[in-house]
Formats: C-alpha cells, sequence, structure tokens
C-alpha cells in the first residue's frame, strides 16, 4: 500500500501551488465552524428527538472508523482484521465489567489496552510485508482470533456475552439512564477523536503521511519506517479498542458478529464511503452505513412510495444487496467518499478564488492537472502534497 | 496398526478425501491466480460467482431441463460472459488504481449477487442431484468412494493442469505473460491487449463457475455457498505465490490433504488451520511458496 | 462544508424523528424480530410476520378498542441489532410485546431487554432452554421448543425403538454441544451408549471425512447435532457415502423446510421432532393451506407456531382488559391455550408445555403431494419432554 496511488481528497485540486494565507486560515475558520455546529447537534440530539441508544451506537462506530481511517487513510495501510480490535476488546472489557465487577471507566480502559496489545502481537507480525500480504496476515490473525473466541467458554459462545451492567463511573455517576451514558460516551468519542486529529497533524502524524506517500523516501530520510508503522497500527488498535468496549457497555453485550469477519469489511465500507484520509469521513460514512443497516426497511418503503416500484418495498429484507449496491457505485463513481466529495469541492471553489490572483500559478496549475489527474500507473507521484491539510 | 491412534486405513482414506478437496481448492484458486498473476485484480467476487456456476446449473435443470454434462461447458461460457461485461463495464478503469479498489468493487458485487439470489432462492438451498452416470461408489481397497468424487479430482486437476501448460508453455500464454509485464510494448507489437485481458478475466471467472458446476451434487446450492469458501481460497492463493498458477495448484492440493489430517488429529480447528499456514510462510517465504515479489 | 456537515446531522435526527411513533395508551403493539436475511430465513423469517399478521386479522385487527399493530424487523442474526432495535421499540413506538425469532444469541438478548423494560416477551424460534432457566424472567414465555425437548424427544425415542448406539457428528459452538450434551445424557439414561463424537466447525464446507469416522464407528446411529446449512450438507453427503446404509441418521434441528430443499431421496428415513406438522388434522390444513396461499410455501413448525403466540397473546390481553406486562403475564400463566398449533399451559417459568411428535421422513414412494414429508412415528407428551421441576434453574419456579 505504500507505494499505492490511493487518491487523497484534494488530489487534483492541489497540483495548485498554495493559496493566499488569508483563505486558508478562512477555509480553517470554516472547518472549525462546522466542527463546533456538528457537537452542538449532539449536544443536543436527545432533545431533538434522537433516540440515544442509536445515536451511542452510530458513535461507536464512528470511532471504529476512525481509528481504522488512522491506519487506511493516514498511514496507507489496510487491515482486513480489525474486527479482532474491536471484537476481543469487546469481550474483555464486558467480562470485566460484569463478572469482575470493574467501574465503567476501568472496564473501557481495560478494554483499550487489549486493543493495544492485540495490535501490538498483530502488527509486529503483519508490518513485515507490506500491501496485499499485509492484509492477508491481518486477515488471518483476525480468523484466528475469531476461533479462539468461539471455544473459550468466558465468551459464551455464539450466545454472546450477555447482561453487561452500566455500572457506576467512577464510582459515582449511574449509567443506568440512557441520558447520562450519552454525554459520557460523547465526551469519550470526542476525546478519541481529537487525539487522532491531534496525532494526524502532530510530527509523527507527518512521517505516516511521508511514508503512505513514499516509504523508500522516507527510509532513506533515516525514519525507523517500521516501528512508525507499528506505533501507528498500535494506536488505531487500541482506539478500536476503546470503541468495541464502549459499544460493550452502551447495547450490555458482545457477540460474535463483533468478531467475525463481516465486521472488518463494514468498517472498509464506512471509511470508504465517507471518504479516506478525511477526519469527518469515518463520521459520515459510519452515519450512512449504521443507519442503512438499521433502517433499511424504512428507506426502502419510501422507496417504494416515491418511485412506485413495489420491488423496493422488500428491501427491507436485503441490507446485503444495498450495502453491495453502495459498495459498486462508491468504487466506480464516488471514490473520494462523501466527505472527500465535499472537501474536493471546496478546494476547486477555493482554487477558483485564487487563481486570478497568481496567473502564473493557474499555467503551471493546467499544467499540472493533467498529470494528476491520470494518475499514471507508472506511479507518476501524487499530486497530494503534505501542505494540503485534511479536514 | 494404528498411528496416534488412528488406524492406518482409516487415515489413508482421510488423505483421499483430502485430495478430493484439495482438488477442489486447486481448481478455485486457479481461477483467482490467473486472474491476479495476470491482471493484478484480486477478484473478490470469485466466490459469488463459483455460485453462480452452481445455480445456473440448477436452473437449467429445473426451467429448461439441460442435464449436468451440457452445463459443464454451458455454465462457465454464460457466467465467463457475465464476466466479460463487468471486467468492460466497470473494472476496466480501476486498473490504474490501488488494487484496493478492485477488491472493494468485486466485494461489493458479491454482495449484490449472493442478495439477489437470495430474495428469490431463500437461504437453504436447492437440490441438485448427482448425474446418473456417476451414482454409486467403489471401492478402494480401504474405503467407498463415491464415483462422482472420483469424477471431480479427475475434471478439476485435468483443468488444472491444462491451464497451466496453456498459460506457461503456449504461445498464447506468453501473449498473455508478456501482455501484463509491459502492456504497451506487446500493444506495439499488435496484440490487442485490453481484449486479451478482458478475455482473460472471463476465463478465470469461467473457471470459478466451473468448479461451481462440480459442487452442485455435492454442497447444496445455496446462495451463501461462496462465502465460505472464499476466504479459504484467498488464502490458497496466497500461501502458493499470488502470481503463481502452480503453486495455487499444489497449495490447494496440499491444503486439502493438511486439512485431511486435522480433521482426524483436531477437527474443530480444521476450518482455521488455513490460516495458521497463511501466516507461518507469509513471515518465511513473504511472497508464498511459489511466488515472485513484484 | 459545515453546511452540509450540519445538515447530515439534522437530517439524521430529523428521520429518527419521523420514525419515532407517537406513545399511545393501551395500544396493541408487537414488535417482531428475527432472521430474515440470513442463516434461518426460512425457518421463520418474514412469512413469520405472514403468520403474526394472519393472527391479527383473525382475532379482528382491534385489542381494548383500538387497532393492533405489527412491527417488524431483520436482525440479521446479530444481538446487538436485535438488542437496539427492541429497545428502540419500546422506548420510542411504545411497543406492548416482544417477540423474539431464531438465533438463540439473539433471543437472550431480546429477553433481558424486555424483562428490563417489563414487557411481555415471547419467543418461538430459538431453541436454546436456558430462556427457561438460567435466564428465565417473570414476561418471558418460550413457545414453540426448546434443545431439551428435542433431545429428549429424538433421543428417547429412539433409544426406545431399538437405536441404542450413537455417534454424533456435532456443531462446534455453543448450541450444538448444548444438543449433544442433553441428548447424550437422555440416550444413557434410558440405558444407550454414545460410541463417539467428532466437533466440526460450523459451516464446513466438506463432511466426507467426518462422516466417514462416523461409518467407522459402527454405530446404529449418526445424530446430526448441528443445523441449517450445515445439517443439510452432512445429511447430503451420508447419503452420498452410503452411511445411510448402515446407519439411521437423526436429525436434532430439522424443520420441514430444510427438508424441502434436500428432497425426500436425500433423507427418507430420517427421524426428527418437531413441534408441529401441516398435516396432522384438519385444523392444521386449514391455517396451512390458507398460509400457502399468502407465501407460496407450507407453514413450518416455528411459522404456526408464529400465528398461536400472536393469537394467544392477543386473547390474553384482552381477558386482562390492559396491555400491562405484569397483568397480561398473570393471565397467561393461568389461561388454558387450545388452538391447532397445540393445547397445554404456560408454566410459571414461562415454558408453553405442549405436545412434541417425533415424526420420520417419508421415502418418495409414500409421498402421495408436494410437501407430503413425515410420518409420525410417536406423540410425546409435553409434562415428559421439558424441563422437569426438579432439573429446572429457573429461580420462579421452585
Amino acid at each position: 500500500m505504500n507505494t499505492a496511488t490511493v487518491p487523497t481528497a484534494p488530489a487534483v485540486a492541489s497540483a495548485v501551488p498554495a493559496t493566499p494565507p488569508g483563505v486558508r486560515a478562512g477555509a480553517s475558520r470554516v472547518t472549525a465552524i462546522g466542527y463546533g455546529l456538528l457537537l452542538a447537534a449532539l449536544l443536543a440530539a436527545p432533545w431533538l428527538g434522537v433516540y440515544p441508544v442509536f445515536a451511542m451506537k452510530l458513535m461507536c462506530f464512528a470511532l471504529f472508523a476512525a481509528a481504522f481511517n488512522l491506519l487506511l487513510g493516514f498511514t496507507g495501510l489496510l487491515s482486513f482484521g480489525h474486527a479482532a480490535f474491536l471484537g476481543g476488546s469487546a469481550y474483555v472489557a464486558g467480562h470485566a465489567m460484569k463478572v469482575w465487577g470493574l467501574s465503567p471507566e476501568l472496564g473501557l480502559l481495560l478494554g483499550t489496552l487489549t486493543g493495544a496489545a492485540l495490535g501490538a502481537v498483530f502488527g509486529a507480525l503483519a508490518i513485515r510485508r507490506q500491501g496485499i500480504y499485509f492484509a492477508m496476515i491481518t486477515l488471518a490473525l483476525a480468523q484466528m482470533l475469531y476461533f479462539v473466541c468461539l471455544q473459550a467458554p468466558f465468551t459464551g459462545g455464539e450466545d454472546g456475552l450477555q447482561g453487561v451492567p452500566r455500572g457506576r463511573l467512577f464510582g459515582l455517576i449511574d449509567l443506568s439512564g440512557d441520558l447520562t451514558m450519552y454525554y459520557v460516551a460523547l465526551a469519550i468519542v470526542v476525546a478519541a477523536f481529537l487525539l487522532i486529529v491531534r496525532t494526524v497533524r502532530s510530527p509523527f502524524g507527518q512521517v505516516l503521511a511521508g511514508i503512505k506517500d513514499n516509504e523508500p523516501r522516507a527510509v532513506s530520510l533515516g525514519y525507523d519506517t517500521a516501528r512508525f508503522k507499528l506505533l501507528a497500527f498500535v494506536l488505531s488498535a487500541a482506539l478500536a479498542g476503546l470503541a468495541g468496549a464502549l459499544k460493550t457497555l452502551v447495547l450490555g453485550l458482545a457477540t460474535l458478529a463483533d468478531v467475525h469477519w463481516t465486521a472488518s469489511g463494514q468498517v472498509i465500507l464506512m471509511t470508504l464511503v465517507g471518504g479516506l484520509g478525511t477526519f469527518s469521513g469515518p463520521l459520515a460514512g459510519a452515519a450512512v452505513v449504521v443507519f442503512i443497516e438499521n433502517r433499511v426497511g424504512e428507506i426502502g418503503a419510501f422507496l417504494a412510495g416515491v418511485t412506485g416500484i413495489g420491488w423496493f418495498a422488500g428491501l427491507g429484507e436485503s441490507v446485503t444487496i444495498v450495502t453491495g449496491f453502495i459498495f459498486v457505485v462508491c468504487v466506480m463513481a464516488f471514490r473520494r467518499g462523501v466527505m472527500g466529495e465535499v472537501l474536493a469541492w471546496r478546494e476547486r471553489r477555493r482554487a477558483a478564488k485564487a487563481a486570478p490572483i497568481a496567473p502564473a500559478a493557474t499555467l503551471a496549475a493546467n499544467a499540472a492537472a493533467p498529470a494528476g489527474a491520470a494518475a499514471a500507473p507508472a506511479g507518476a507521484g501524487r499530486a497530494g502534497s503534505p501542505a494540503s491539510r485534511p479536514s | 496398526m494404528e498411528i496416534l491412534g488412528v488406524s492406518v486405513p482409516a487415515l489413508m482414506s482421510q488423505v483421499l478425501l483430502g485430495l478430493v478437496n484439495g482438488s477442489f481448492y486447486a481448481m478455485l484458486s486457479l481461477g483467482l491466480a490467473v486472474i491476479f498473476g495476470l491482471l493484478n485484480v484480486i477478484n473478490f467476487a470469485h466466490g459469488a460467482l463459483f455460485m453462480m456456476g452452481a445455480v445456473l446449473t440448477w436452473m437449467a435443470a429445473e426451467y429448461l431441463g439441460i442435464g449436468y454434462w451440457p452445463m459443464l461447458l454451458l455454465a462457465p461460457l454464460a457466467v465467463g460472459l457475465f464476466g466479460v461485461v463487468v471486467e468492460r463495464l466497470l473494472l476496466r478503469h480501476l486498473y490504474k488504481l490501488d488494487h484496493l479498489y478492485g477488491l472493494l468493487l468485486t466485494l461489493g458485487l458479491t454482495l449484490l449477487v449472493e442478495g439477489l439470489f437470495r430474495s428469490v432462492y431463500g437461504v437453504s438451498g436447492l437440490p441438485y442431484d448427482t448425474p446418473a452416470l456417476l451414482e454409486g461408489a467403489t471401492s478402494v481397497g480401504f474405503m467407498m468412494l463415491p464415483n462422482y468424487r472420483m469424477w471431480v479430482v479427475a475434471a478439476s486437476l485435468t483443468v488444472c493442469l491444462g491451464t497451466w501448460y496453456a498459460i506457461e508453455k503456449t504461445r498464447l500464454g506468453a501473449y498473455l505473460r508478456a501482455g501484463t509485464e509491459n502492456p504497451r510494448l506487446v500493444q506495439a507489437f499488435g496484440v490487442d491487449v485490453p481484449l486479451m485481458v478482458t478475455l482473460t478475466y472471463g476465463f478465470g471467472v469461467a473457471l470459478a463457475a466451473f468448479a461451481g458446476v462440480l459442487a452442485a451434487p455435492v454442497t447444496q446450492v445455496s446462495p451463501l455457498m461462496g462465502q465460505n469458501l472464499i476466504i479459504v481460497v484467498f488464502a490458497v492463493v496466497v500461501i502458493g505465490g499470488m502470481g503463481s498458477i502452480l503453486g495455487s495448484i499444489l497449495t490447494g492440493l496440499g491444503l486439502g490433504v493438511i486439512e485431511g489430517f486435522t480433521r482426524v488429529f483436531w477437527p474443530e480447528a480444521s476450518s482455521t488451520v488455513v490460516f495458521l499456514l497463511m501466516i507461518v510462510v507469509l513471515l518465511v517465504r513473504p511472497a508464498g511458496l511459489f511466488g515472485k515479489e513484484r | 462544508m459545515q453546511r452540509r456537515l450540519t445538515a447530515l446531522a439534522l437530517a439524521i435526527g430529523a428521520l429518527t424523528l419521523a420514525a419515532t411513533a407517537a406513545q399511545a395508551q393501551e395500544k396493541v403493539k408487537i414488535g417482531f424480530i428475527t432472521d430474515m436475511s440470513s442463516l434461518y430465513a426460512d425457518v421463520e423469517g418474514k412469512n413469520g410476520a405472514v403468520a403474526i399478521q394472519m393472527a391479527i386479522d383473525d382475532f379482528g385487527g382491534k385489542a381494548l378498542g383500538q387497532p393492533i399493530e405489527l412491527l417488524s424487523a431483520d436482525h440479521q442474526n446479530k444481538a446487538d441489532i436485535a438488542a437496539s432495535k427492541a429497545r428502540e421499540w419500546i422506548d420510542t413506538a411504545g411497543a406492548t410485546m416482544i417477540f423474539g425469532g431464531t438465533n438463540s444469541g439473539t433471543a437472550l438478548a431480546t429477553a433481558k431487554v424486555a424483562a428490563e423494560k417489563k414487557r411481555v416477551y415471547f419467543n418461538s424460534g430459538a431453541g436454546t432452554s436456558a430462556l427457561t432457566n438460567e435466564q428465565c424472567t417473570p414476561y418471558t414465555v418460550h413457545y414453540a421448543y426448546d434443545t431439551v425437548a428435542l433431545a429428549k424427544g429424538t433421543g428417547g425415542a429412539v433409544v426406545e425403538r431399538g437405536g441404542k448406539s450413537w455417534f454424533f457428528l456435532t456443531a462446534d459452538y455453543a448450541f450444538g454441544q448444548a444438543l449433544e450434551a442433553d441428548t447424550a445424557r437422555v440416550v444413557k439414561a434410558q440405558g444407550g451408549t454414545v460410541v463417539g463424537t467428532v466437533r466440526h466447525p460450523l459451516n464446513a464446507s466438506d463432511f466426507s471425512s467426518f462422516l466417514l469416522q462416523a461409518q467407522n464407528s459402527k454405530a446404529q446411529i449418526l445424530g446430526l447435532a448441528n443445523a441449517g446449512g450445515d445439517m443439510i450438507n452432512a445429511v447430503k453427503a451420508a447419503r452420498e457415502f452410503g452411511v445411510t446404509k448402515t446407519m439411521k441418521i437423526a436429525g436434532l434441528l430439522v424443520f420441514i423446510s430444510d427438508i424441502h430443499s434436500l428432497g425426500l431421496r436425500n433423507t427418507e428415513g430420517l427421524l426428527t421432532t418437531t413441534s408441529w406438522y401441516w398435516d396432522q388434522n384438519d385444523a392444521s390444513r386449514k391455517f396451512a393451506q390458507r398460509f400457502f396461499e399468502k407465501t407460496k410455501r407450507m407453514p413450518g413448525d416455528i411459522q404456526a407456531a408464529d400465528y398461536s403466540t400472536a393469537m394467544t397473546y392477543l386473547k390474553a390481553v384482552d381477558a386482562a382488559k390492559t396491555t400491562d406486562a405484569d397483568q397480561v403475564m398473570a393471565k397467561l400463566k393461568s389461561m388454558p391455550i387450545d388452538d391447532f398449533y397445540g393445547k397445554g399451559t404456560i408454566r410459571p417459568d414461562g415454558r408453553y408445555v405442549h405436545d412434541m411428535y417425533l415424526m420420520q421422513v417419508k421415502a418418495p414412494s409414500e409421498s402421495k403431494k408436494p410437501w407430503d414429508y413425515y410420518k409420525l412415528v410417536a406423540t410425546l407428551p409435553g409434562e415428559k419432554v421439558f424441563t422437569q421441576k426438579a432439573d429446572s434453574r429457573c429461580a420462579l419456579w421452585k
């Protein structure tokens, strides 16, 4: 994946030389306002009639997708086994909270550590290889974990680990009320998300971007790329573990579906649909996928009503058809995902505004654009420069 | 005489059964290896195409009264045609991008095809009987082996070796291999590379469908029949070396035998042993047993 | 982008809001959630909802003066989807009864949610006997069958008829192992022997190797402690390898939809226990005909149970004059049930006790019409075949 030509969102537009500082600062302000509004909406959501448990489930998956995106979108490593971290931590945290009676924050901590530990083991084995081989090793390891979970008595097999109590946070705050749980979960997810943003924007994150762009170059610059990749892997796994543990706390159960390879496929879909290499992408992608999974019946009925085609009414039974269709559409026409397209649109507008100021740059842009757009198999480099910051 | 508590005849019959299964794996992973080796496309839809071959065989019997033997040729042709259409319309545009997109597209197609068939035919599966000619079993000394299974081995090995020969030893195969290594140059010599690529994809798909026809009398023809096999087949191709056709054939056979042994001594793990193998092989020989690092 | 993001967030909120129904007092709302697209879709699936709707229509469509509403959803064999859906229906849509379906994991999860929120919970599709044992609640009714009944039924009755030595082919997961353990216990208690057992991984594609081991064991009976696709493939391979020539197959969890997809040639002679068969009496045949007209398939025992469950619930609500769970449960555990599906009562532990039937699959020559698959071997009285009081691990039934 490291010599990959996965186009980052503003691949073409960033062929345009840096826009003037004023415009750039304006863009950051706009982004900040956007996130502020999203946070406000999330804070107000229960009062707007959004069902808190559904929203919490969505947030957990959004975190899972964001953690996965840290690895795929920002470091360029495709893992097929991320379900192992989600599910493995879900079981450990659930067991800790139910059987050992740990309080929620300790359970979550344990879940995160489990994710990190599994990530360290998987990573150590997988990092040695590249591309599809890396992906296959992660898949194989995840399958073995699935097998262990299937056999181990403490997981409850396919009955699952049920009846995990919400408990009292820090021994003080009773989480059994959905509203309290919602705000606690929101706080945790926001904190984790900020951690991801911080990581990507840090020097560490820049090195990761460099590795994704061109690993041999990073090596030649003296970076121990294996160590960086492993760290990114562990971080991603730890956050995925947090998502799994949080999900167990919210829903009160952990099942084999969490460790099955289809969950790994799901998170890939979420990231793809949302937009690789963007921050908000995984959030949007998770929203779309979870929404579809839970509401496909209503969507089908709605479509049947609107288009008058009766077959749609039966769509409720086929989440797979809908998911498959979205996959195909996204890959063919919508490769940058929802947020990727949004950001690209914004870049084009910004480029249109900036162009009159730097005519020479426009010429360069016209020359560079075809080269960027072609993304030739000869690996003619990607126009995605580190200067274009994902948002 | 007993080895580890199992009698020798019992062990030998398990090995034989393992070979039967192995030839199946070889057949399936062959198509995948051809497509990856020659086209650099990770065809996740292979399981769904395998299923299509089996379902078409059933449909032909049910609606058109066409029996097993003609379907051995017709099903691969039909599904191969479908593959050609997919390649032309969809896959073609993804070659210049990372492997990831080809994989995701084929994954999406798998979900679509399986979902569609399932919504029409349900999940329990459809019955398909063994063709009359191959009914019954023959004694091979230590066990009774069903005739149909012997036929499966014979057919798979013939097709596998035939394909290997065609690709490695014939002129057409040489064009194919050259065409994927350096399309521009080969095209400059007047060979229609895009057409070759399309036909190769179609051929790989047809191989999957052929395996489906072979499978129809053995396992229940169900929309989900490809799902369980696809990751095993992937593992086989990865272990054998992603570009190597001989690698997948030999690994498929080998895996069948190893699984056979596992089923005797540790049956619960027989579905997971392939992954253990994969990890070991990838750590020791990164490009697979017979592969060349790309 | 900020506009897009906010719009996205608000859209999600609005859509969810739109899907929220207003809370209505004393309006009967049944929330039915089962597997409609995966492994067990043919056993119950969306046709289960058809059966429930038939019951609602036959009841008159109204209860306590208000129209009865049926909500249904597909849990895709995922316990978290099932649990969230149940929770959501209770919290936002005013569901008065949660109707669980196939898959034991989801059944246990939804039963817990219902108990927590004090709503009546029925389950007809899942097999786990834990629903009325360790995990029993005051609000759970387990209606159709459970693994104990299957084990005692098939195991006991087969041993009684001379099938003394058994070899088990078990799916390697909790359900399969439980099925094997329960049946083995019954077999041994009745003087039979378990010659051997082999555990295969879930969704194994090839059973030839395991069947060979079964054949070499020289046991009389091959007990299949697996379900769905695994059971189907095992049966097919058993015939192919001639196992059926020397052993009789006892399917511990078999449904008529499985027989239908395997065909009689593959399954003739197979023994299995079921809670209902469409051809067993006139009333059943009438129901089956109506069901067939709607769905083009004969109902299996779970779907018939779905109809009976819904009807029983509605009658109980009518008798209690309220949807309040405690009062309805009191009525359910005191009123006798008698319809085409079965006759019996609901015990304090939530178990509906009714007769079960040991069936044998007919030979192709014996089958005179479509779906004519079973012949009755023995009727197993309910009080004998379900968990006995002495063995019960439910705190409510002491």
